[in-house]
């Protein structure tokens, strides 16, 4: 396999505070990679910083393309979707005009109509709803909306932050299943940010661990999650 | 009654101009949160610029085609050279920049054109409407362009996709760019809109108010109070508040005692002083809320 992102000695600041401390890794091609961490190591800094949304150093490469210096909407045209924290939906438009910006970038426009059906029978209850305001959806739909706007750009990679947040563990459970089904059917590869170490562990072929702006494990999900230390910090037994 | 018929048409008239610079105002409030001081300078310099083409012997309709074409493009150009770089400044700088952009075009047009009052045509003429005294032509008319610009702006931002961008852009920037919307593009379009529809507005008052380079002025001050009215995060707000301004302004003229004509511009600015005071998110606008 190849390597479809590669991030070397990356550091990324807020203003004059240092957010990432040299990040170095890479994902492959076609994986489902987790990227686990305490509250303010780093996770997000880091999948903003691939999307230039945060001032950043060193070198992000995309299918063998430097993207560092790209700006976020060029990042996002290559092919890489982000689904931010909080999930930044637009609330005063409805579902379906959410699902239409998604494909925004887009040329095809007769595939469009076809995916956005495809959306529906991923997430059937976003068809019941799709003249709503955004808004108006409980947490868990506006998550599925989310991703399934993320899922429109048709990317190459999708990079999701926390989309376990603030949600009941049955709808969290769904959604990885989600996760993995579009991970293998539509060879989407994703990097999935969490704090639910077990949930993400269970899914993903691959795991790094993040401590304050640095990598401190990497490697195989299952190997990550028999390791001791990880068991303490994280998974909490 | 047929006085007050006649108030309230003649408002609904003036109230579709209020209505197109609030509609400006707020485009441009939208995509960078601030009110454009110089809107109504814009305008009364496309305005200009129809008449000197119409001086040169370019008939009504292609001037006024041209004008918003050649506004539209000038718009978009005082965003790139002048507000994109002050995108990131506090709010000071960019009022220091429009007020700017006010004196600096409100001087350039009396230089070209000078500062004396000139008549304007209208190309609906001012007989009575329809035989009725209540209304002229160029009144009606002014309405019918006001309704097919909003028809068309309403179509274009509610059914097509670069519509959808920008609305996408004004209300969500980050979320706007996740989605690969070039929001600082986006912004730049809505100035050139602002400055097109500015131009309409200017272009069908100049024969009431007629052409001179402070013709706006009033004019803008009502837009504010419009905008404001209904709302300074609502498009359609600010044209019913437009409307609504013109009515009331009209109405106060004639039967409040002691207004007048004098006294109706003060009744714009104590409009906007009681909407402030009492709906500070306007009629129709969504109260913005920050967490802290």
């Amino acid at each position: 396999m190849t390597a479809m992102l590669n991030i070397k000695d990356l550091r990324a600041y807020y203003g004059q505070v240092q957010a990432l401390h040299g990040l170095s890794f890479s994902l492959n091609e076609g994986s489902l990679t987790t990227l686990l961490g305490a509250n303010g190591a780093g996770k997000t800094t880091t999948l903003r910083a691939i999307c230039n949304m945060v001032r950043s150093t060193g070198a992000i490469e995309f299918e063998g393309k430097p993207i560092g210096n790209r700006s976020t909407e060029n990042v996002v045209r290559l092919g890489i979707a982000h689904v931010p924290q909080g999930r930044g939906t637009f609330t005063n438009m409805t579902v379906e005009e959410n699902l239409q910006l998604g494909a925004i970038t887009r040329g095809d426009k007769k595939n469009i109509v076809a995916d956005i059906e495809r959306m529906y029978d991923h997430f059937p209850v976003l068809k019941q709803r799709y003249t709503q305001q955004a808004g108006t959806l409980s947490g868990g739909e506006q998550q599925m909306l989310a991703v399934a706007r993320a899922l429109m750009l048709r990317p190459r990679l999708m990079l999701l932050d926390e989309p376990s947040f603030g949600l009941a563990p049955l709808v969290v459970r769904d959604l990885f299943r989600i996760f993995s089904k579009i991970n293998r059917e539509d060879k989407v590869t994703i990097l999935v940010v969490e704090q639910n170490a077990q949930l993400a562990l269970e899914l993903a072929d691959h795991a790094y661990v993040i401590e304050t702006g640095r990598i401190v494990m990497s490697g195989n999900a299952k190997d990550v999650a028999n390791n001791e230390d990880v068991r303490k910090s994280y998974l909490g037994y | 009654m047929e006085l007050f018929a006649n108030q309230v048409l003649a408002g609904i008239a003036t109230g579709a101009i209020y209505a197109c610079m609030a509609l400006a105002v707020v485009m441009i409030y939208q995509a960078i949160d601030h009110l454009n001081f110089a809107q109504g300078e814009m305008a009364m310099f496309s305005t200009f610029m129809s008449w000197q083409m119409m001086q040169w012997g370019v008939p009504y309709w292609w001037a006024f085609i041209l004008t918003v074409i050649l506004s539209f493009i000038g718009g978009i150009l005082i965003e790139r050279l002048l507000f994109k770089p002050l995108a990131k400044a506090p709010v000071l700088t960019n009022v220091a920049g429009f007020i700017a952009l006010f004196a600096i075009v409100n001087s350039v047009a009396g230089l070209i054109w000078d500062f004396t009052i000139k008549q304007y045509p209208t190309p609906f003429g001012s007989s009575p409407f329809l035989g009725s005294q209540l209304i002229s032509t160029h009144q009606a008319g002014m309405v019918g362009v006001t309704v097919l610009l909003l028809a068309g702006l309403y179509f274009f931002f509610q059914f097509t996709r670069i519509g959808l961008a920008m609305r996408a852009a004004a209300s969500l920037p980050e979320s706007a760019r996740l989605v690969g919307i070039n929001t600082s593009w986006m912004i730049a379009l809505g100035w050139g809109m602002a400055s097109a529809i500015g131009a309409i507005a200017g272009m069908l008052i100049a024969p009431v108010v007629f052409l001179e380079p402070n013709m706006m002025g009033g004019v803008l001050i009502y837009g504010f109070a419009s905008a404001v009215l209904g709302g300074l995060s609502s498009p359609l707000g600010a044209v019913i508040g437009g409307f609504l301004v013109g009515v009331f302004e009209n109405l106060a003229g004639t039967y409040i005692p002691g207004v007048g004509n004098e006294l109706k511009l003060p009744i714009a600015l104590a409009l906007i002083i009681t909407v402030l005071v009492v709906k500070p998110a306007g009629l129709f606008g969504r109260p913005i809320v920050k967490r802290v």
